[in-house]
Parts: structure tokens; sequence; C-alpha cells
């Protein structure tokens, strides 16, 4: 089913990873096309999220590497990763609890010039003023434009995850990846992120999807790879995966789609 | 176009610079019915309120407090003394000199400290500043004339100051800025403007979006850091910043008093600014200058009473106590001011943890309250309707 004319994006070869002897991934190989909605099931404990962890720096894998866009990340800095346009949308929302809607979305966007360092010690209305314009677009697509002034840390635990959602947008990232992005969201909302996220496909974004919700995988993936006990069982179009028996065994079967 | 709630506007930002540089200049004049306006003790209002500022901007903004800030304030004394001894009696060399010598120092200490966070970091800066202490005291006398401080002397060269054709006096030479004498109620107007310009260099550093990528590490910094921020150069560059403000500080002690001694640098020296500032409100740009203010007053009336006072001002007790009550109220004022310092720190931290600015937004807070009722908080409108208008 792959056609070698096609453009990786990621590339995770024979990755390993084991805490304290559980071997929480072995052998793992993903490969994400340029432009493609890649999603990542499996029941919990699987593996999923640390997979996520070894692809932004936050964990070393033991053995094997990753490479994006032709470049080893492997043993690079968070912030390397980042500035390379490798962003994660967090699970638990790891935001700017003290700082401002506004502020929250205008450091990423800032990040491009600033990340490395850059001593701004005066402000520089015409620079910041394009990135508070830029924030606050951002915050109306997401429907966080009302509570731009307000403190993060006041937002309810599902604003919190569209505030997360947010920076990582602002960032125009080359590879976005989302941890379960909808959790902890009503119906209503999650079917309005899923709007968006499609959105974004058409921008040609590639994404990797961490996602409990079936409904949301079907939904959105172009391809989807099973986790299951750290190894990746199946992987293929949601058609070719929705029919693999091992797969039904392994997860489907309980969820009933 | 938009109001961003909690960061203050620019106007409000030069009201707050205008109102304070106006209270700062005319303190000759509303110190008075305290009895605090005489000018040594505004140039230690002043002075103190430089070296809290700038610990603000570390602590304030970072969340990284440092217990060596004092180190920096004695590299600043001595290097002052020794422009005064090598170069001039003009304090503008001396001012320049201090701030790029602390910057230096505090880089050099920064950048091991900022290895690590929280209280390692802490003792780390400690360990540091108590190491300069004891080479100021002992091991670095041909620099420092440890024990006794650094002092002028009538031997000193002065180079400029010579070959500018400056008269040789017969006592020592006070120190000047351009023919304006250092002492007395001109010195306070110095530091004053010291004062001033460094209060509002660090409103625009906190206003900056250097100082927003400050708070951001402060709020998150792992999440800073996989937001494409390397947060070690920001960190070092608000520790320097701060060492300067430090250095700035202690170059303004000199100024007015030529002496430098090794205790500048002890670690009480360190707490010392620490209290200012949680005293005042971490964080805030008014509370470090309170603080540093209202330590200032209160140890200079405590520590003022001794025990003749004592029993004068406590005649009204009756006879048999009165030995008690002296005693007694005797631990708390002269040498022993610092328990004062102890007792009102505690009752701060305790029922005000944000400080002197939280107790007046508190009552800020109630007054507007009872004028405007309770107001509904904006609500996030719905993705589903305001996604259609943009992307």
């Amino acid at each position: 089913m792959s056609t070698p004319m096609e453009n990786i994006v990621l590339h995770v070869a024979d990755v390993h990873k084991s805490f304290a002897g559980l071997h929480a991934l072995s052998d793992i190989d993903l490969s994400v096309r340029e432009g493609e909605t890649h999603a990542i099931i499996g029941p919990n404990g699987a593996g999923k999220s640390t997979l996520l962890n070894v692809c932004i720096g936050r964990l070393a894998p033991d053995s094997g590497h990753v490479v994006f866009d032709g470049q080893n990340l492997t043993g690079r800095a968070p912030h390397e990763i980042n500035q390379l346009g490798v962003v994660r949308v967090f699970q638990t929302p790891e935001i700017f609890p003290d700082l401002t809607l506004l502020e929250n979305v205008m450091v990423p966007i800032l990040a491009k010039r600033d990340g490395s360092f850059h001593l701004a010690l005066f402000r520089r209305f015409s620079s910041e003023k394009a990135a508070r314009e830029e924030a606050e677009s951002i915050l109306a697509d997401l429907g966080l434009g009302p509570l731009r002034a307000s403190l993060a840390t006041s937002l309810s635990r599902g604003d919190k995850r569209r505030l997360e959602l947010a920076m990582g947008l602002s960032q125009h990232p080359r590879l976005l990846l989302l941890d379960e992005p909808t959790a902890g969201m009503a119906r209503h909302d999650t079917n309005a992120t899923i709007d968006l996220l499609k959105k974004i496909k058409e921008r040609g974004m590639t994404k990797v999807i961490i996602e409990h919700d079936m409904h949301v995988v079907f939904s959105l993936a172009d391809r989807i790879s099973v986790l299951a006990g750290g190894r990746i069982i199946c992987q293929g179009t949601p058609e070719e995966v929705k029919n693999d028996p091992r797969v039904k065994e392994a997860y489907l079967g309980e969820e009933q789609v | 176009m938009s109001v961003t709630g909690r960061t203050p506007s620019a106007l409000a930002d030069w009201i707050l610079m205008v109102l304070f540089a106006a209270a700062v200049l005319t303190m000759p004049w509303w110190l008075a019915p305290f009895g605090a306006n005489y000018p040594d003790l505004m140039q230690k209002f002043a002075i103190y309120g430089v070296f809290a500022v700038g610990f603000n901007l570390l602590f304030g903004l970072t969340g990284y407090l440092s217990f060596g800030h004092a180190a920096f304030l004695g590299v600043g004394s001595y290097t002052a003394v020794w422009c005064f001894k090598l170069l001039t009696m003009n304090v503008l060399p001396a001012l320049v000199a201090s701030v790029v010598v602390a910057g230096i120092f505090a880089f050099l200490i920064g950048f091991v400290s900022l290895r690590r966070s929280g209280i390692y970091f802490s003792i780390l800066t400690l360990a540091f500043a108590q190491m300069s202490y004891n080479l100021a005291y002992s091991v670095l006398t041909p620099i420092t004339n440890g024990e006794t401080g650094l002092q002028l002397s009538l031997s000193d060269p002065r180079v400029v100051d010579s070959a500018l054709g400056v008269e040789v006096t017969r006592s020592l030479p006070s120190t000047t800025f351009f023919g304006i004498k250092m002492s007395g109620i001109s010195g306070f107007y110095f530091c004053a403007v010291v004062l001033i310009i460094a209060f509002f260099v660090a409103l625009r550093i906190t206003r900056s979006p250097f100082g927003m990528m400050l708070k951001a590490i402060k709020s998150n910094q792992t999440r800073m850091k996989y937001t494409g921020f390397n947060t070690r150069p920001y960190l070092i560059w608000a520790f320097v910043i701060s060492g300067m403000y430090a250095g700035l500080a202690g170059a303004l002690l000199s100024i007015t008093d030529p002496l430098a001694g090794a205790e500048r640098m002890q670690w009480t020296a360190s707490g010392e600014v620490v209290l200012m500032t949680i005293l005042g409100g971490v964080g805030t740009m008014i509370g470090p200058v309170l603080g540093a203010a209202l330590i200032k007053y209160l140890e200079n009336i405590f520590s003022a009473i001794n025990t003749g006072e004592l029993t004068r001002m406590l005649s009204w007790v009756p006879e048999g106590m009165q030995d008690f009550a002296v005693s007694t109220v005797g631990l708390f004022v002269g040498d022993g001011w610092h328990l004062t310092l102890g007792l009102m720190f505690m009752i701060v931290v305790v029922f005000l943890p944000g400080g002197i600015m939280e107790g007046v937004r508190r009552i800020a807070r109630l007054f507007s309250r009872r004028k405007a009722g309770p107001v509904e908080p904006p609500r996030a409108t719905n993705i589903a309707t305001a996604g259609e208008g943009g992307a």
C-alpha cells in the first residue's frame, strides 16, 4: 500500500524503551507521510504516550532513533526539536497558568524569533503587535476570544485543552503531535474540534494523533497504527485496521465500533 | 483595540511612573511627620529600593530565589571605592564600573548556580555569597583591606583628578557629581534620581517580551522548553541584570559614604533583600521599594531605642512590673530589633502572603465591590460557531 514516491516526514526506526524491566516499546517502526493524519490507537498502557515522549525528546529511547525530515531527533534538547517544527499538544494541559490567554499564545508565536535567545528588553511595538494580532485571531478561532485577558488558571478543563491546542497551532508546526485532543470535552466540542483539525489538514499540516475515541479516529485518520503491549500489531488504512482480526482481538473487540 | 486585562496599558504605566517619581522626589516633605526626612535615612530608602527592585526582577519574574545577592552589592561597593582611590572622586565612572563588575560576577555565579533550580539554586547562591564574603574578609585583604574595610586615604593616586588639576586638599576629598557634593540632601537627590531611572528600566523590562518569557518560565518551565525556548540564557540574563542592580546599589552605598566592608556581603544582607521583597510584595513593581523603605525605617526606629529610653517609655507600667516589662520589650529593640523584624515577617507571610501590595489590593477590592457589585465573568463562546469566522 505504501508507494515509495511518498515523502516520509517522520520515521521512528527500531525504537526500544523499557522502564525497570518493563518493555514499554519494542521494535517500533513507524513512518508518517507528509500531509497525512496518522492515528495511533491501542488499549491503555500500550505505550502510546511513551512513543510521543520519545518523539519530542522528553524520553530518550534505549535504542533506535527518530528521524524527522532527514534529521535525527534522538539526543536533541526539547527546544531544538520544537524549533525544527515538531510540536506537541499535551493530554494534561501544559499551559502557563499565571499568564493571560493572550500571553499563553503569544509566547509560542514568539518562540521562532526568541526561542534560542533574544534579549528583547524593551517593547518593540511593531513585532509585538503582529504577534498579538495573530494570537487574538487564533484565540477567536478556538472560541476563546472573550477570555483572552483572563489568567489561564481560571479556565475550565475543556477550555484549557482548547488553549493547549491554540498554543500548538500558533507555531505553524510541520508536524503536530496530538495526545488525545478531545479527551475531557463534551460531544459537541469534540465535533467542533474534529472540524477544526480537518481544516488544518486542508492546509497540509502533518499530524500524529493519539486517541481513544474511535469516532474521532475514524473521522480524521488517513492511516492508523495499532499499538498493543509496546508493539505495533497492525498498520494501515482505517478500513484495513477495522477488518484486521488481530486488532479486533486486542482492542476493538471490547469497544464495539 | 483590545484591553489586556492583567497587563496594564502603556498609559497606566506612565501614570505609575510619574506618581512614583513624584513620591520619591518629594520624600523630604511627606516623610517629615514620620521624623524620617533626614538625608542619611532617605538615601538608604532609595539605595535599598534599587537593590530590592533588581532582586525582584529575578525572584518576582522567574521565581528563582537567590540567597546570595549581597555578594554583588559588596562587589559594587568595593569597585566604587577603588574608582575613587585610583581614578577620580566623580561618581559617574564609579557607578558604571560597579555595574559592569557586578554584572561579570553575576554571570560567573549565575552560570554555575542556574544549572539547578529550586532549593538547590538557592543553596548554591548562598554558598557563593559566603565564599565571596570570606574572600573579602580575609583572603583578598590586599584588595579589600579585610576587617577594617576599604577606605580612602590621602596617598591615593586619583590619576584622573590629578591630571585634571583638581586641588589636593589636606583632608580626605568627598565624592562629587561634577562639582555637586554627594553628602547631605544632594546625595539623597542623586540616589533618588538613580532609583527612579532604575525603576523605569525595571518596569520596561517587566512589560517587555523578555519579561513575558521570564514570567512564562516561572509559570511552567517544562512547557517553555517544549514550546521551543532555551530557558537557560534567559535565566542567566535575568540573573546578570539583577546582579547589576545590586552592584548599582552597592556603588550608591559607597558614593554616599566612601567605605566598603566585607559585612555588606554577609548572608544576613542577602536575607534582608529577600525579606524586603516578600514584605512589599513579590512580583509587584512598587512592593519591593515599599518593603525596603519599611524595613530601613523600622530598623532606624527600633535599633535606636536603648534601655534608658525604654524605661522612660514604659514609665506608665505599674512599679513592680516595670523591670519585667523593660527586660521583655528590650529583647525586641536595640540590637534585638531583628526579633521584631522576624515577628513582622511572620505575620505578613501568614496573613498577607502577597505582602503589603496584597493588603493594598484587598482594600481596593473591598471598595470597588461595594461600588459595583459582583461582576459576571466573561465566558468562552462555542467553538462550533466561533470557528466559522476565521482560519
